[in-house]
Order: C-alpha cells, then sequence, then structure tokens
C-alpha cells in the first residue's frame, strides 16, 4: 500500500482571506485539512503596556484601535471598568447616550462581518450593499462623536459631549436604509442554494466545546446557550430596554449568519427604544445667546463679566468639557473628574484652575487604589477591560478580554477534517479583528 | 487577375484575422462592461478616472491604462518554478481559446460581385467538434501554470481547474448531443441553417438550453464556478504570474465566455438569423453580423449577470452537481429526445 502523504499550505499573513493579520498553517491531504496551526500577533501593538503610560482619559484614543469596527463599544467598556474601581455613577442621559453609541457600533461590527464573509465566499454585490448601509451608520457616528473610526466618545465620569439636536430623526432615516439593506441581503443569501450549501453545516462547534473554550458572543449564541452580556450581567440602562437574545441550535456557519442578521434587527429596536425613553436634555441653544470661544475668552481677559454671564460658550460640539448647557445631562458633577464646562474654564479662576488640575502632568485624575473587571457585550462577544490602579493619575495596568481569542483558539478544532474551502466561511464566521485579538 | 480575385484568394486570412480581432477586442471591452454592470448593480459608478488630455470617454480609456500596465509590469518568475513550462501555459490557454472563435459561423454566405463568399473562417462538416475540442485543450495552459508555478496554491489550481474542466466537457457534450441528434449535423452553418428552416434550438431542447449553459459556465470558470482560481480561497492557478502572462490568462476568461456566448447563439438561438428575414446582398451580410453579434452580447450580459449575483461553489458540491445533476439530466434529455425523434418519423 502507498503511505498517504501531506503537504502543507500557509495561508497569510498575506492572503485576501485572512485580512492580512494571521496565519494559518494548514496540513492538507488533497484539499482535506488534517491539521491546522493559528499564528497571531502580526498586528501587536503593545495597548496594554502602552495603557501604563497615559492618564486615565487618555487611555481612550487607545481602545479605538482595539475593535476598529465597532470602536464605540471597546471606548464605554474601558471607562465603565475604570468607573466601576472610581464608583462614579452616570446621569442618566449619558447612559443611554452609551448605549446608543455601542448599539450603532454593534451593527456596524455585524454588517461588516456579514458582509464581509459573504464577499469571500464571492458573493461580492450584497457586501457592497451591507457596506453601503454601514457607511450611513458611520455618517451616524461621525455626526456623534467627530469621528468615523478613531471615536474617542467616552470620558471616565460620562460621554464628550451630547447628541445633536436632531439626531434621533437622522437615525430614524439611516435605519430604513439599513433595514432595506439586509432585507436585500437576505433575499439574496438566506435562501440561495449556493450560499446554503457553503455554510450549512460547515464550522460546526457542540456547545460544551464553545463553553470549555470561553467562547462567547454571536459565536456562543449560535450553539443554542443565549449567553448575552447585556442581559446576564445588565449595565448601564439595558435592564429597562426590551430587547431577544437570538440562538441558533446547531453552531454552524449558517446558524452563526442568521443569529447577526437577527442581532442587527434587535439593536435597531434597542436603539429606536433609546430615542423614546431618554431623558431630555437641555443641549439646544438659541445661537445668539452665544459667543465665539476666542470671543469668550478675550472678554475673559479684559474682565467683562457681564457679557461672560450674559452669554454661553460656543464650542465645537466634540470638544472635551464642551458648553456649561449640555454637561449635567452628559457627564458626572464631580470637579475631580471631568473637565470644566468651557464657561467656567474661559470665565472664572475656579474653573480655571480646575482644568489645569486636571491636564497638567502627574496631576490629573486620581483613581482609588485597587483593581476592577468589567465586561460589556461587544460586537463578537465579552469584551472585557480589567484595570488596576496603584492611586495614581494613569492606570497601573489594564488588559483587555478580547472576544475573537477565545475563537481562534478553537479555530483548529472547527478546521480540521474539512476542506479548503471550508475555511473561508469558517474564518469569515469568527469575525476575527486583529486589533483586539492582537493588541 | 483582378482586384476581386485577390480579394477571393485572401479572404479566408481576412476572416480568420477579423475572428481574432473580434475575439481580443470584444475581451478588452467585457473587462471594462463587467466593471461598469457591476457598479451599476452594486450602487457603484465603476472606472472612471484615467483619462487622455481630459477625455475619459465614460472610463474606456481605463481600460487602456490597463493595457499599459500589464505589457510594463515587472515578469516575475518565482524561483522554485519551471521557467519553460511558466512561459508556455498562458500562450497554451488563450491560443486554443482564440482558435475556438474561427469555427463560428459569424454569418451566411453573402453574394457579391458575382462570387458568394463565407462569413465563416473555418468551415468544417465537424465544427463544433473543433470547438469542443479545442474548449477542452485549454485545460492544460491551466494545469501547466498550476504545476510550472512551484508553489501549493498555484498547484491547488490547476488541480481543481484539470478536474473541474474534465467533468464538465463531459456534461457539455452530453448536453449538445439531443440538440446534434435532431439537427443531424455537426457543421455549426448548417445547424444555424436548420433553425432557420424550423425553429431555433432553444425552442426544441429547452433543458438542453438550460443544461448547457450551466455546463458551459463551469467549464469556460465563469463565477459562480471560478473554483480554479477561487479569489479568496486559493488565489488560483496564476499565483504567481505578473504583468502581461497573468494578463493572458484574464483575456482567456474573456475569450472562452465570448466562445460560450458564440456557441450557444450558434446552436439554441438561432446564429446570424434574424428571425421573419432572409438577409441577401452586402446589406443583408452586415445585417448577418449585426444579429449574431447582438446575439453574443446578450448572452455575455445574462452570464454576467449570474456572475454578480451568485456565491462561488466549493468544490466537492461542483463535482456533484456535475456528475449527480447535469450528466444524468442531461442523458436523460438525449434519451427524450430520440424517443420523441422517432415517435414523430414513425407515426
Amino acid at each position: 500500500m502507498r503511505e498517504q502523504k501531506t503537504y502543507m499550505l500557509n495561508m497569510g499573513p498575506a492572503h485576501p482571506a485572512m485580512h492580512g493579520v494571521v496565519r494559518l498553517l494548514l496540513e492538507l491531504e488533497g484539499e482535506k485539512i488534517v491539521n491546522t496551526e493559528v499564528e497571531i500577533g502580526f498586528l501587536h501593538r503593545a495597548f496594554e503596556k502602552h495603557g501604563e503610560a497615559e492618564t486615565w482619559n487618555n487611555v481612550v484614543p487607545w481602545t479605538d484601535r482595539l475593535n476598529y469596527v465597532s470602536p464605540l463599544i471597546n471606548n464605554v467598556g474601558y471607562c465603565m471598568a475604570v468607573e466601576k474601581l472610581a464608583g462614579i455613577t452616570l446621569p442618566e442621559r449619558g447612559q443611554y447616550l452609551r448605549v446608543i453609541a455601542s448599539e450603532i457600533s454593534r451593527v456596524t461590527d455585524h454588517l461588516t462581518c456579514v458582509g464581509a464573509s459573504a464577499m469571500e465566499l464571492g458573493a461580492f454585490t450584497p457586501f457592497l450593499y451591507l457596506i453601503k448601509a454601514r457607511e450611513y451608520l458611520y455618517q451616524l457616528v461621525d455626526q456623534l462623536t467627530g469621528a468615523r473610526i478613531t471615536t474617542s466618545y467616552t470620558r471616565v465620569g460620562g460621554v464628550k459631549a451630547d447628541m445633536p439636536a436632531n439626531f434621533p430623526e437622522q437615525c430614524k432615516e439611516v435605519f430604513k436604509k439599513v433595514r432595506e439593506a439586509i432585507s436585500d441581503t437576505d433575499k439574496l443569501l438566506t435562501k440561495n442554494r449556493i450560499f446554503m450549501d457553503r455554510v450549512d453545516g460547515t464550522g460546526i462547534i457542540s456547545k460544551e466545546d464553545a463553553l470549555a473554550y470561553g467562547i462567547t458572543g454571536p459565536f456562543l449564541r449560535s450553539t443554542g446557550v443565549p449567553y448575552d452580556v447585556r442581559r446576564a450581567h445588565p449595565y448601564l440602562v439595558y435592564d429597562q430596554l426590551n430587547f431577544e437574545v437570538p440562538v441558533g441550535t446547531k453552531g454552524d456557519n449558517f446558524d452563526r449568519y442568521l443569529c447577526r442578521l437577527a442581532e442587527i434587527e434587535q439593536s435597531l429596536r434597542i436603539l429606536e427604544q433609546c430615542f423614546e425613553k431618554i431623558p431630555q436634555g437641555k443641549h439646544s441653544l438659541e445661537p445668539k445667546e452665544m459667543k465665539n470661544a476666542f470671543e469668550y475668552q478675550d472678554a475673559g481677559k479684559h474682565g467683562e463679566t457681564a457679557l461672560l454671564a450674559k452669554y454661553k460658550a460656543k464650542v465645537d460640539q466634540t470638544l472635551a468639557g464642551g458648553q456649561r448647557g449640555d454637561r449635567p445631562d452628559v457627564l458626572t458633577q464631580d470637579p475631580i473628574f471631568v473637565m470644566p464646562a468651557k464657561e467656567d474654564a474661559y470665565g472664572s479662576i475656579e474653573g480655571l484652575m480646575n482644568h489645569f488640575e486636571l491636564v497638567m502632568w502627574s496631576w490629573g485624575i486620581k483613581i482609588p487604589a485597587g483593581e476592577s473587571y468589567f465586561a460589556v457585550e461587544g460586537g463578537n462577544g465579552e469584551l472585557g477591560f480589567r484595570v488596576v490602579s496603584s492611586g495614581d493619575d494613569r492606570p497601573w495596568r489594564v488588559r483587555c478580554r478580547p472576544p475573537c481569542l477565545f475563537i481562534m483558539a478553537a479555530l483548529p478544532k472547527l478546521l480540521n477534517g474539512s476542506w479548503v474551502a471550508d475555511v473561508i466561511p469558517t474564518f469569515g464566521s469568527v469575525n476575527m479583528i486583529a486589533g483586539e485579538l492582537d493588541r | 487577375m483582378s482586384p476581386i480575385d485577390i480579394l477571393a484568394k485572401l479572404w479566408p486570412l481576412i476572416l480568420v484575422a477579423s475572428a481574432l480581432g473580434f475575439g481580443l477586442n470584444l475581451a478588452g471591452l467585457l473587462a471594462y462592461a463587467e466593471r461598469k454592470q457591476s457598479a451599476i448593480m452594486q450602487d457603484r459608478i465603476g472606472a472612471n478616472r484615467a483619462s487622455i488630455l481630459g477625455f475619459k470617454l465614460w472610463g474606456l480609456v481605463t481600460m487602456v491604462a490597463d493595457a499599459i500596465k500589464m505589457f510594463t509590469k515587472e515578469d516575475f518568475i518565482p524561483k522554485g518554478a519551471n521557467k519553460t513550462l511558466h512561459a508556455i501555459a498562458p500562450v497554451v490557454s488563450l491560443g486554443f481559446a482564440l482558435l475556438c472563435l474561427a469555427a463560428l459561423p459569424f454569418g451566411g454566405m453573402v453574394e457579391f460581385a458575382g462570387r458568394t463568399w463565407s462569413l465563416q473562417p473555418i468551415e468544417s462538416p465537424v465544427g463544433l467538434l473543433f470547438v469542443l475540442a479545442m474548449l477542452g485543450l485549454g485545460v492544460h495552459g491551466v494545469m501547466m501554470a498550476g504545476f510550472a508555478s512551484g508553489s501549493n496554491y498555484g498547484l491547488l489550481g490547476g488541480l481543481r481547474g484539470a478536474a473541474q474542466m474534465v467533468s464538465y466537457e463531459v456534461c457539455m457534450a452530453a448536453t449538445l448531443a439531443g440538440l446534434v441528434f435532431i439537427y443531424g449535423t455537426l457543421d455549426l452553418q448548417q445547424a444555424v441553417l436548420w433553425q432557420g428552416r424550423h425553429v431555433w434550438g432553444i425552442c426544441v431542447q429547452p433543458l438542453g438550453f438550460l443544461l448547457f449553459l450551466t455546463a458551459g459556465a463551469a467549464e469556460t470558470k465563469r463565477a459562480p464556478f471560478d473554483l480554479p482560481e477561487g479569489e479568496s480561497e486559493i488565489v488560483g492557478y496564476f499565483v504567481e504570474y505578473s504583468g502581461m502572462k497573468m494578463g493572458m490568462f484574464m483575456m482567456t476568461d474573456f475569450v472562452e465566455s465570448i466562445v460560450l456566448a458564440g456557441l450557444i447563439t450558434t446552436l439554441f438561438l438561432g446564429g446570424w438569423q434574424i428571425p421573419f428575414y432572409t438577409p441577401a446582398g452586402l446589406i443583408g451580410g452586415a445585417l448577418m453580423l449585426a444579429s449574431f453579434v447582438g446575439k453574443v452580447l446578450l448572452v455575455l450580459f445574462v452570464l454576467m449577470q449570474i456572475r454578480w449575483t451568485l456565491p462561488r461553489f466549493r468544490f466537492d458540491q461542483l463535482l456533484h452537481l456535475g456528475w449527480k445533476n447535469v450528466l444524468p439530466l442531461a442523458l436523460l434529455n438525449f434519451l427524450a429526445t430520440i424517443w420523441l425523434v422517432y415517435a414523430r418519423t414513425h407515426s
């Protein structure tokens, strides 16, 4: 008898389906996978070590770069962990804003994942439909935070700024378009014989294995475990919102695809409820009552206190600190943690001192010594942050629990015994984001 | 010798050159059409940037830019490659595809200046077999490229290509068997004339048409059957090619699509015939050509529409489809055709 010979195929890091940042070493027998080795770490940027060199608030921009498809959830997760340690509670409007930001991000994350895996299977058209829908959502994110990807929206103690005045109306328009794209994709893919053949029954993982590996998120829910951090350990205002946790039955690629589509709809539902329930803010100021920030500053320098009392500072909506009117709604009112309003910083000595105490080297926010872990539901699953403080103005240690690391650990189990072509839908459904995987 | 005599002597050469020019130019235009059509389907704009002195010609200049890029890129041969085979492969691939074109009847007979001019470059009683054989030989280019590249990706692509094309060749021949039985000829020109006298092939063999479209798309490696070059999986049998060699493989795909569209037009859509009208004279010749080209473009449009709608098969599923679905159906279709023809002639 002739000996069966195997050969190696090096998939990635320069391979179109490996997103350019991960390497699979496949041992093949013909087109059948005998063994898989996963090599990660090509996008390691030392996020955790870097966090130790930054002040508490300055870590937020680094969290943008973790899961760069849903950066807002990272922002929220990190700040929640720090706030848990400091014992800060947010005003209700601020909490709602964080939920809104998280859910918009979750939709963009799922849209990207579903679209990209469809594209890698050769269905290019649904991908562009979904990415177009995502583009509208990115424009919303831009409206809300001033940036599309590097959002840095949250602050320790709240969010950077209130949402723009007509934001709910804009969202309503966009959600219509997103739902349209989802329904188009559904028609093009869900009952498409070729697509079903590719994803149905491939990349199966059992409930027990998924739990043993520590997998969370849509990947776990596709096996039938209804674990969702938003339900299991409610944070912010999720316990007041009405939504379902879609689960699958078989734990294959098709279930994961269906779970993600269903979750997009649930996230849109949450967003709509948020816009109904969110407490009113005082952010809509009449333009005539406002002066440009530089005029305001000049007036302060010349001691024109009457003018300072009469007008509000007109600052960019995305500027940290913001205006006096917005702040109580979205930021906690403890001057130890949050920047003073620009009216105070420009117009009064107390505000100016407060401002400088927060931005000066080695002053800043001081979080009491201790450690905390806080998990939020990210796009891929449980996104946890553990922060350790030594009572200093910067973290002693920041640690991120990236949800897709655990799925990548289970990847050989999913792939061994299947075809080379099955790598594509399975790896696509992992939704590996190297930013958070390699950190 | 009068100029007409010289022209008659040179006529076959002119025809072959025209067929070649038709194939190559249409292949280039197809690349453009594919971009624009997919762009329209996907809410995009498509190629629109390249310009010559500010003239963009609706993006057509992009094709010129593409060609220049192809010709000027470094011709890279990887270290482990077999240099000779690596160089021959694209020529084999494109050459056989272009040869097919020569056997297609672009038009019928045209009476002009007291002579009869044929609009078919190669008139052969076994034209259909010739086209199928040449399409089949194209697989050698794919295999050569795969094996000569010295890369496992190329090897996988070559293997996939070989298995796929050989399987679907069988299916293609089987789907056409019924039609050949009805026409009673392998001569493509005679097949067109038969359709002129009776009805179009698509009416007598509707199932055969669908099966042939499927098998043909698979044989020419069009999406959703583009596994040998499955971009996001194994990148393809031409993964180690660059520059114009790579361009030749891409051209092959387009030329093969044109051949497939030409074959479908000839066998199922009445070839150069125009319904309820018998073309004659020089104008008639032009109309024949226009009719043929128009039908070819229509089939190409359908092929592209399919390409941008469907995802890709997996390899085992593709072979299952070929051997377990298309082939049995084709044979059934053949048997039913024989029975029907027998019943009609003996009733």
